[in-house]
């Protein structure tokens, strides 16, 4: 053997090695995902919530206001940057919880992302788009390195909850995927919902009619939200 | 789902409402004749359209011809006061006003858009329509619904909760119950 041959051995068992490690922690992940983690003393956890029109922020206000806020601390509100009306009234929520005294100082930010696909939007130049919001969502989610994640089913979340996940794989940052399924879904699954639950992203899965629960059976079935 | 105050005045209003969206072929539906000629049979005066996006004008009447009076908008910041002056809601699928409507305790017919892509709008108005919360229609349908719908078997709806959600959410994380 020469020395080119021995580098390039040792180049290739490199690789395998690592792909080996990524793929031992991948299943790592995936085992560990649903999987509950109790804390002895559990600390407030940097929350992102991720909205939309057409009725999801509506949904997520809804049920943030029976979470305790000061576990969910601080927060991060994601909408989409064609979306003007979700964060307004997310700001009008985090006023009101100042206003209560639920919560003493703002721990609150707002941030707007691309969008992966506007409603109508073809599937062929959505291709496109989800590359520049996949872009841009890494770069907040290095911002933002959430423990939990809050979403309900625009398209903006998939990015989002794909690179938490990833976070989790390379040990970057470990976090707590929540999905709840649209009221407006009652027998199929949107397509953030089908590609969250399918690829095991969200450590839990809800749904609000229980017709869906019969047919994705990993899923819990929680009720109208509205 | 009474509504006595109506009855009294005498005028007794039919909103219609598109949301955010363009959906023509709702107003253009509410705008003809077999429409208005049913809902002036059933009692109602009034007629209010919220054409959102939409680019179809309905006719402006005060209801002279002995039909119902017309009148429209494009957006209002809260369709809330219309809601509570209603009594009728003629309404897009959106889940929003449908349920902004139902809060509301106002009769419902939900009129999907059969224009969209990924139209799973339906699934939410037909599933409401078979617990007997609302009337569901389509735009060519719509006229049919109003001749044959009776008020009086509609169900109150019970607004959701989102506590059970948040409790498996606080479980999982590892906070106590309280």
């Amino acid at each position: 053997m020469n020395k080119m041959d021995d580098c390039y051995f040792y180049i290739m068992a490199i690789i395998a090695t690592s792909v080996a490690i990524f793929l031992i922690r991948l299943l790592h992940v995936l085992y560990l995902t649903g999987k509950s983690r109790r804390l002895k003393s559990p600390q407030p956890l940097s929350t992102l919530i991720v909205l939309g029109s057409g009725g999801h922020t509506a949904e997520m206000m809804n049920l943030l206001s029976v979470l305790q806020m000061d576990r969910f601390t601080p927060r991060f509100y994601i909408a989409a940057a064609t979306d003007n009306m979700s964060l307004q009234k997310a700001r009008v929520f985090e006023d009101s919880l100042l206003h209560k005294k639920v919560i003493k100082g703002s721990s609150a930010q707002f941030m707007q992302i691309y969008r992966s696909r506007e409603v109508g939007q073809s599937y062929v130049t959505s291709v496109w788009t989800t590359l520049l919001a996949t872009t841009h969502a890494l770069w907040l989610m290095v911002k933002i390195r959430p423990q939990v994640v809050l979403c309900n089913g625009p398209g903006t979340c998939i990015p989002l909850c794909v690179i938490a996940f990833l976070f989790k794989v390379i040990g970057m940052r470990w976090s707590s995927i929540f999905y709840v399924e649209s009221i407006a879904r009652v027998k199929r699954l949107s397509l953030s919902g089908l590609l969250l639950y399918k690829l095991c992203i969200a450590d839990q899965f809800f749904v609000q009619w229980p017709q869906l629960q019969r047919k994705y059976p990993r899923a819990h079935y929680v009720g109208c939200l509205m | 789902m009474g509504d006595t105050r109506d009855s009294v005045s005498l005028k007794r209003i039919v909103f219609v409402t598109v949301g955010t969206t363009c959906f023509d072929a709702l107003v253009k539906a509410v705008d003809t004749l077999e429409v208005k000629q049913e809902l002036t049979r059933r009692g109602y005066t009034h007629l209010l359209i919220q054409m959102g996006r939409g680019t179809y004008v309905p006719t402006k009447s005060l209801g002279e011809d002995g039909l119902m009076a017309v009148d429209y908008f494009t957006f209002s910041s809260s369709i809330a006061d219309h809601l509570r002056s209603a009594s009728l809601v003629i309404s897009h699928a959106g889940s929003g006003s449908i349920f902004e409507t139902l809060r509301h305790g106002k009769p419902l017919i939900v009129v999907v858009n059969e224009d969209l892509m990924d139209n799973h709008q339906s699934e939410l108005a037909e599933e409401l329509a078979a617990r007997k919360h609302l009337y569901c229609a389509h735009p060519q349908s719509l006229h049919q619904v109003i001749a044959g719908m009776d008020l009086e078997s509609l169900l109150p709806y019970q607004p959701g909760d989102a506590t059970p959600v948040a409790k498996l959410i606080n479980r999982f994380l590892g906070f106590p119950d309280d």
